[in-house]
């Protein structure tokens, strides 16, 4: 499986190394709380799509269900933030 | 030929999750990444979720791959309305080339009423609009 590692190597661990790049960008620049927040939870999708990529990469499918565990917890921690936000006032 | 149908998911789901992070670096205002990061980023992890599915081609990966796809399908954007809400109610400001708020003015923070605007018709008493327990 040639194409797989070229695929792997040449498009999606580029694009999505350098979204997690632009999310910590995002995390260390933004303005307020909100806006660092809504980078944690795109870090979060990409940690998932990492994870998807990684399953077709090692042939294992194990790593389905840590993304599912994943996707479930940092939904938990974003209404968790949103709601210190809200009532902090 | 199923590899090759995968590695078109994969790639086109990756790509996508890329657009997103560059509108949520990009875009003015929080609420502006808000909307790059939800619809762009849940696209971009579904096709590759389904990038994934093809690519096993069995019956329990398939359903493994489609549970993380409709959860979060179903999280993201109630997420994403929190996270709204509580900006908006924090006072984060809009960017200055907003058009229209609706919001403004009437949602009080204090009591979390949202009012909806409506005029005291002539003859009416005020009791009749003022409160809505």
């Amino acid at each position: 499986m040639i194409w797989v590692e070229l695929m792997m190597i040449w498009v999606i661990v580029p694009a999505l190394t350098l979204t997690v790049v632009m999310c910590f960008l995002r995390l260390l620049r933004g303005p307020s709380l909100p806006d660092r927040i809504v980078a944690v939870d795109m870090l979060s999708a990409v940690a998932v799509g990492m994870m998807a990529a990684y399953a077709v990469a090692t042939d294992e499918v194990i790593f389905l269900d840590v993304a599912l565990v994943v996707a479930l917890i940092t939904f938990l921690g974003t209404i968790g933030f949103a709601y210190y936000i809200d009532r902090r006032q | 030929m199923q590899v090759f149908l995968s590695f078109f998911f994969l790639i086109f789901g990756a790509v996508f999750i890329f657009v997103g992070g560059i509108g949520m670096l990009r875009m003015p205002d929080i609420f502006l990444r808000m909307s790059a990061t939800t619809k762009a980023a849940t696209l971009g992890v579904g096709s590759m979720l389904l990038g994934t599915a093809v690519f096993f081609g069995e019956l329990g990966v398939s359903s493994r791959a489609f549970a993380i796809f409709v959860f979060i399908l179903a999280t993201a954007p109630v997420a994403a309305h929190m996270i709204g809400r509580a900006a908006y109610s924090d006072g984060v400001p809009l960017w200055k080339g907003t058009v229209m708020d609706e919001l403004r003015g009437k949602y009080d923070d204090e009591r979390r009423r949202l009012s909806s605007g409506v005029y005291q018709v002539e003859g009416s008493s005020e009791a009749d609009w003022v409160d809505v327990d």
